[in-house]
């Protein structure tokens, strides 16, 4: 099936109470067979049509703050759309699911694939997951819930995957029972409920200078046990599935030299790339990055701590002349830990709640910089241009040359455009 | 600086308790004030049906004072209080506070038809997390 119908799917067996949603290219699929199951009575879902991804998520969210365990899916244009609602579902902490099918943004206007609609939004608040194919998609959507449900958490979670490549490509997909994923997910205790008489609350009330600082320091506290939980329910989900999922995927990197990081369906291909070298003798690893924000970055660095040469391959440019989004943030964790507790002291800052990082490794404070990997960027596949086997296997040969003279050159690059 | 720290207070700028407008005051946004003369006053309540704000008291079916605590001072009532009675005159905040030396509201009777205002529940934290739900 394709990710579409795969992730359509996964939506059937969550069976949400609500899903508000309007249709965009290439996510349309995902409602429009969603709406068949609501019509054919196989889900129990109140589904709400609207007139644009504003209101979607408008809607998405009045429904959550009901009570009601609530969902949509969008891509693209309609993602940029929901922008104000975004911060919203965020700011509320509901813990709304939504497949984003990754398209580049207009203008010039275009269909297919990269990242940059919801790197855009990778400061709102949301969890990002990315996926690499439609059973990953697939599985995280259901994960999502049980993530973005959690009592430590209670953010919104979108579950990316890329355009077309995925969501209209064919794979075969391996799905649960339904009454497993029901039994995983569990029933919905909403944290707050508007439709709760006994306890009458206000949502969205006026919050001044005296009070929003805190409530932000709150969210942002939110995000910290998330990757522990990430964890922990990819641990579980793989009990279940039989495929199991952490943070990221790190693929042949235990005793590699040179990698690549990347996101979503680019991972896939350069781990085709890295067998082929391997078997020429190179020692070339892969990082997918599945969980981007929060972005585990402590955890990140200490994986490709032995690596002397990375290229991280970005599908968005972030315009800053300062590469893109994902490079960004690799280089910003490699200068010193984050969450160090030289840095952020409890009695200051609060506590690291759910705080991955073991102690021993947090107490070394700043990195230690002479045994930096050189890092360079590489951005790509803009409005679905194809990245290929040739061009990942360039990108390995360059990081070789790298890893011997230490020597970098150009820092951000553009892969595959006409020069 | 309020004690509680960010740990204390429901999450999502959640207000967990109903009512609690009444504990919080905004009658310091006006620059004029309603004042109500009790002598010239003929109970005709044009004057408590039209304030947006609530703010005309009544006890015992007569107007008993003005809400200063809650009166913006937009001065509806003054225009809608019949032209021949005029018993409300709007005032330069300023110069009533000199005058009144900033006592306003007990000289109107502000409190005289409020349920219980009790402003420290307004302020709950702990209500939520005894419901175990609306904590961080
Ligand atoms: S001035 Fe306006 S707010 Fe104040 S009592 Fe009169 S009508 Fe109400
Ligand atoms: S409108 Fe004037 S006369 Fe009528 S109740 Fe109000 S103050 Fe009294």
């Amino acid at each position: 099936m394709t990710g579409n119908e795969a992730v359509a799917e996964a939506m059937r067996q969550v069976n949400p109470d609500v899903v508000a949603a309007y249709p965009i290219t290439p996510q349309t699929e995902i409602v429009q067979i969603f709406s068949t199951f609501v019509a054919d009575g196989l889900v129990k879902t109140e589904f709400v049509t609207v007139e644009s991804e504003h209101s979607a998520m408008s809607a998405t969210i009045g429904a959550a703050a009901a009570g009601a365990r609530a969902m949509t899916a969008t891509s693209s244009q309609g993602f940029a759309l929901m922008w104000e609602m975004l911060y919203i579902a965020a700011g509320l902490r509901l813990p709304i699911v939504m497949p984003v099918v990754n398209r580049a943004l207009s203008a010039p206007i275009n269909i297919h694939c990269d990242h940059s609609d919801t790197m855009g939004a990778r400061d709102s608040g949301w969890i990002q997951i990315f996926s690499e194919n439609a059973q990953e998609a697939y599985d995280n959507v259901i994960q999502a819930v049980r993530i973005a449900e959690s009592r430590d958490v209670l953010l919104p979670a979108m579950v990316c995957m890329d355009g077309f490549i995925v969501s209209h490509g064919m794979e075969s997909v391996k799905l649960l029972k339904d009454e497993e994923v029901r039994g995983f997910i569990g029933g919905y205790e909403p944290a707050y409920s508007l439709l709760d008489v006994d306890h009458p609350i206000t949502v969205g009330a006026l919050d001044f200078a005296d009070w929003y600082f805190e409530h932000k320091r709150q969210e942002a506290a939110a995000e910290v046990p998330v990757a522990e939980v990430v964890r922990r329910v990819g641990e579980e989900y793989g009990k279940l599935s039989g495929r199991s999922y952490g943070l990221f995927e790190a693929y042949r990197l235990d005793d590699a030299e040179v990698a690549v990081v990347a996101l979503g369906s680019t991972a896939g291909t350069a781990k085709a790339v890295v067998d082929e070298l391997r078997r020429e003798g190179v020692r070339a690893g892969v990082l997918k990055i599945r969980l981007y924000r929060p972005f585990p970055g402590d955890e990140i660095v200490r994986v490709l701590s032995g690596v002397k040469a990375i290229a991280v391959l970005d599908r968005s440019d972030t315009f800053s002349t300062m590469g893109g989004p994902v490079f960004i943030d690799i280089k910003a964790s490699m200068y010193a830990p984050i969450y160090d507790d030289s840095v952020y002291d409890d009695s200051v800052h609060g506590p690291v709640r759910g705080s991955t990082h073991d102690r021993d490794a947090r107490d070394t404070g700043a990195r230690d910089t002479t045994q930096r990997p050189v890092i360079v960027n590489y951005i790509y596949g803009l409005g679905g241009r194809d990245i290929d086997l040739e061009q990942i296997r360039k990108v390995y040969e360059r990081l070789q040359a790298i890893a011997t003279t230490g020597e970098a050159g150009q820092c951000v690059s553009y892969l595959g455009v006409r020069e | 600086m309020d004690e509680k720290g960010w740990r204390d207070v429901p999450i999502a700028g959640l207000i967990i308790e109903p009512g609690t407008a009444r504990g919080y005051k905004t009658g310091e946004w006006r620059t004029h004030r309603p004042v109500w003369d009790p002598e010239k006053c003929i109970n005709c309540f044009l004057c408590w049906i039209y304030c947006p704000d609530s703010a005309i008291q009544v006890k015992d079916g007569k107007v008993a004072g003005i809400d200063l605590e809650h009166c913006k001072g937009c001065g509806i009532c003054a225009h809608e209080c019949p032209s021949k009675v005029r018993a409300i005159n709007m005032v330069l905040e300023s110069e009533a506070e000199a005058e009144d030396g900033g006592k306003g509201n007990e000289e109107t009777g502000g409190e005289a038809n409020r349920g219980e205002a009790d402003s420290d529940k307004a302020d709950c934290g702990k209500a939520g997390c005894e419901r175990g739900s609306v904590k961080w």
